[in-house]
């Protein structure tokens, strides 16, 4: 027996609509036999981890401060996604742009003016931008594989913020810690709302998603980038370039991820330390599939993800699991995301061995084998 | 059905209300047909007539579902090639699969089910194909063979399992006239050692030519058989249609004289070590004319379609001039600003994005040409209206038959999306209009529209350059032809002086100033 993927004649609509949920589904399928194999109530884990933290007040900006970066992160991503450009590093932008945009309040850090706040601000994307021209660069090039160049440029930005901060950025008041100054007043994202720690930060990010849903939805470069995504022959034809898409693609959603990295740094943390992100710049993959690469979507589904992040330390903290369940979750959601869209595309066929040993055997569609005789 | 067959013995196969549906379409609906022993049986259809799904069935590919298949007076289910094969059913496919990089030996290797040594393999092969008039030469490069050679290497690799019943999709597709007849002979030595052939072609004059019966399909229903030696190409024609397609005329060039489209020693290097270079490619074509590029496919139709559009720039601005201006540096964008549509060969995922809606196919085309319409501040906005408008103008214009208001484009038949491509072009004020295949794959009606669309382009002072395969179509539009081989184009003559036996000779590559070192050889 062997199991083959076979495009379906069309895909139904009400299923591509309803896949993100059977996902989600699925996934806490899933977690509760996980619960269960720890000898945990499934029913008691699940409510610390997906309802409690949504019960009070400073838990709701927690998560609005945890969404911020993955809703700014995956909005750029879905534009390089639809445009068939495979940014996975994510992650390293963000850590890039909050070094750029901590720059100034680092080594400026008596400036206090209202300057400083947009001046970190664009800094911080244009060094996300800067450090996603690199894969962009070798793709263009050189042909390579974005995927590959981009991931590993993560852990080359991961360890320069780490050789910064225990370095020529460690604050000289600091008692050897390896962090930078506490930023000024003047460097620091204001709240939302008076007495609570959701900061501007969000609404970038409801602004950035806004804005690339209507370029996507309205304009002539939302529409190259569908184009170019799914036949880079026919964009050619179209008169679109694929090499400054690359460009287009890389710089985007480089620069929404070194926002994102400033905005963290600015508003929620306050300094730069050796690691700034639990996995932002990765997790915001998902949160880009899981939205269906829609902007729109892209926002309730930064809400979900944030959701298992907060409830990954609640049930730490109230069940007494490890908080690596999160991680568990969101590795889970985004394997069923993935399958769940697979097989609105696809259904699955078994296919007996003995035909397919012979098919396989040849490269053509119709071999014709020589019987020996 | 047996009516004029004077053979008495049982059919070697008889297929009995055989039946395919796809979700709501009945692609095949209740075909029944017999092959005799040792006759040439044609199955004739338009595309998306049901011919590919019910040889798919035959052949294992696809499952029917319903009917009956009787080999040699027994019941069978066929459920793999393999199954076809170990029956004695042997099918050369219309695309080649292929490797260019291994030789024909190594190729017929790899589509064996047991391990043969390579020198007995090739053994045999030489002598399948001298035996049957397909020299081959076992050890050479695929890559450096023409369409037609490789073509033999298919049929060698189905004639080494002794089939009984061949299958030969659209077998002259990729051949030039005097290599048909060669796989002609073949075919005639093939049925007087008794085995039957099913040959598929919508080619009316070859299959009056060389069939003993046919079978015609319509919309997956057995419409007619008949002997199509007592037929009119007109007659199975209306059969194959059902109903009568409108002749094309062209008419005396009623051009200004003025050059539009002009290629002045126009080379290109090859993009990828099989695709074609072009050499020294001269092509001068007035207002008013219709110049057509003929060739057996693979010559470099393509590669001389993206220099022309722009697609791929040259390096000489003034290799390529179009409507007065030199435009080898420029792209596609900017060429079409001056006048100039693009119609390629492929039409799912170049002349347009298959999962895209066709009003959005229409913006792909004329963004730049039509920006002011189309487009609206600075932002570039699409306005959606007006891009409706074109797209329902073009729709009506070229009679676009689809289902929904704005379907996608994978949704339209093949004929009816590129009527649609057509349109898109022929809907602006153009005066070059360059096209590649322009009804390949199409059914009779779409094309004989498509055709008269670019005589009537031609009427109203415009250059047009078609590339095309089909000699019928050739000699039916163009004023004069010039023909395409190893990436060098003969000087054009007149349509009115040219015979088919010279297009032939010029598409073998046999050129007065013939260049005999096959291009591919060069392209290591």
């Amino acid at each position: 027996m062997r199991i083959e993927l076979e495009k379906r004649p069309e895909r139904s609509k009400l299923f591509s609509i309803l896949s993100p949920f059977i996902a989600l589904g699925l996934t806490l399928i899933v977690g509760a036999v996980l619960f269960l194999a720890l000898g945990k109530n499934p029913a008691e884990a699940m409510f610390y981890f997906f309802i409690d933290p949504l019960l009070v007040g400073w838990s709701l900006h927690e998560l609005a401060i945890k969404a911020t970066p993955l809703i700014l992160i995956a909005v750029g991503l879905s534009v390089c996604f639809r445009s068939n450009n495979w940014n996975i590093g994510a992650e390293g932008q963000f850590v890039m742009g909050a070094i750029a945009g901590s720059i100034i309040p680092v080594m400026f850090h008596g400036w206090e003016s209202p300057l400083v706040l947009p001046l970190m601000m664009i800094s911080g994307a244009i060094g996300g931008a800067l450090y996603a021209t690199i894969p962009a660069l070798l793709k263009a090039r050189f042909n390579t594989n974005e995927i590959l160049t981009s991931l590993m440029l993560v852990y080359v930005a991961q360890l320069f913020l780490d050789w910064l901060v225990r370095g020529p950025w460690r604050n000289p008041e600091g008692f050897n810690f390896p962090e930078t100054r506490n930023f000024n007043a003047s460097a620091i994202l204001p709240e939302i709302l008076d007495g609570g720690r959701a900061h501007w930060g969000l609404i970038f990010a409801i602004v950035a998603a806004l804005a690339t849903w209507f370029m996507m939805r309205s304009t002539l470069k939302g529409f190259e980038i569908s184009v170019l995504g799914q036949s880079a022959r026919a964009g050619r034809f179209a008169g679109f370039s694929a090499t400054k898409m690359v460009f287009f693609a890389f710089l985007f959603s480089g620069a929404m991820a070194g926002l994102a990295g400033i905005a963290e740094v600015s508003g929620a943390i306050g300094q730069l330390r050796p690691v700034i992100s639990p996995g932002y710049g990765f997790t915001a993959i998902i949160v880009a599939f899981l939205g269906r690469l829609n902007p729109l979507g892209i926002v309730a589904a930064g809400l979900v993800l944030a959701l298992t992040y907060l409830g990954g330390e609640a049930a730490q903290i109230s069940i007494g699991v490890s908080d690596k369940v999160a991680r568990l979750f969101q590795g889970a959601l985004l394997f069923f995301v993935l399958a769940c869209d697979t097989l609105i595309h696809y259904r699955i066929r078994l296919r007996s061995t003995a035909k397919v040993a012979n098919v396989a055997a040849a490269p053509v569609q119709s071999p014709a084998p020589v019987e020996a005789r | 059905m047996q009516a004029s067959d004077t053979r008495s013995s049982a059919p070697l196969l008889a297929l009995a209300g055989l039946t395919k549906i796809f979700g709501t379409l009945k692609a095949c609906d209740a075909i029944s047909l017999e092959i005799a022993p040792g006759e040439i049986h044609a199955l004739l259809g338009e595309n998306g007539a049901g011919k590919s799904t019910l040889v798919k069935m035959l052949f294992g590919v696809l499952a029917p579902d319903a009917g009956q298949i009787v080999w040699k007076g027994e019941p069978v289910s066929i459920n793999s090639p393999f199954a076809a094969r170990h029956l004695g059913i042997g099918m050369v496919f219309q695309h080649f699969s292929l490797f260019e990089a291994l030789t024909v030996a190594e190729n017929i290797a790899l589509s064996l089910d047991d391990s043969v040594p390579i020198g007995q393999i090739a053994e045999r092969a030489r002598a399948l194909s001298e035996g049957y008039g397909l020299p081959l030469d076992p050890y050479a490069l695929v890559a450096d063979l023409s369409v037609g050679e490789r073509q033999r290497i298919e049929i060698v690799r189905t004639l080494l399992q002794d089939p009984q019943l061949i299958i030969l999709d659209e077998p002259t597709s990729v051949l030039t006239p005097q290599e048909a007849d060669r796989l002609f002979e073949t075919l005639e030595k093939l049925r007087s050692e008794g085995r039957s052939i099913l040959y598929i072609s919508h080619r009316l004059e070859e299959v009056r030519r060389i069939c003993d019966r046919a079978t015609v399909l319509r919309h997956g229903k057995v419409v007619g058989a008949c002997d199509p030696r007592q037929e009119t190409v007109a007659s199975l024609a209306r059969m194959m249609v059902g109903g009568d397609v409108a002749d094309v005329t062209i008419g005396a060039n009623a051009g200004d004289g003025r050059v539009l489209i002009e290629t002045r020693r126009l080379s290109l290097p090859a993009r990828t070590p099989f695709a074609v270079s072009l050499k020294d490619i001269d092509l001068t074509v007035h207002s008013g004319e219709v110049v057509a590029i003929a060739g057996v496919a693979g010559n470099g139709q393509s590669e001389l379609f993206d220099a022309l559009s722009g697609e791929v720039t040259t390096s000489r601005a003034d290799a390529v001039r179009l409507a007065g201006q030199d435009v080898g540096r420029k792209g596609i964008t900017e060429r079409r600003l001056l006048g100039c549509g693009f119609v390629p060969e492929e039409r799912h995922g170049h002349g347009a994005v298959s999962q895209m809606k066709l009003s959005d196919n229409m913006v792909l085309a004329r963004h730049a040409s039509d920006a002011k319409t189309f487009l609206g501040g600075g932002l570039g906005l699409l306005k959606r209206d007006a891009v409706w408008a074109a797209t329902e103008r073009v729709i009506k214009a070229m009679d676009v038959r689809k289902s929904g208001v704005d379907p996608h484009a994978s949704a339209l038949s093949g004929g009816n999306l590129q009527k649609f491509i057509m349109g898109r072009e022929l809907d602006r004020n153009l005066s070059v209009l360059i096209v590649n295949q322009p009804t390949w794959g199409v059914d009779a009606g779409a094309a004989s529209r498509i055709r008269q669309a670019i005589v009537d382009l031609a009427k109203s002072g415009a250059a047009v350059v078609v590339i095309s395969q089909d000699l019928d179509e050739v000699f039916e539009i163009a004023h004069s032809i010039a023909v395409i081989h190893h990436g060098r184009l003969s000087a054009s003559e007149p349509a009115r002086t040219l015979t088919r036996e010279r297009i032939g000779l010029l598409m073998g590559g046999a050129a007065p100033e013939a260049d005999t070192v096959p291009e591919a050889a060069h392209a290591h």
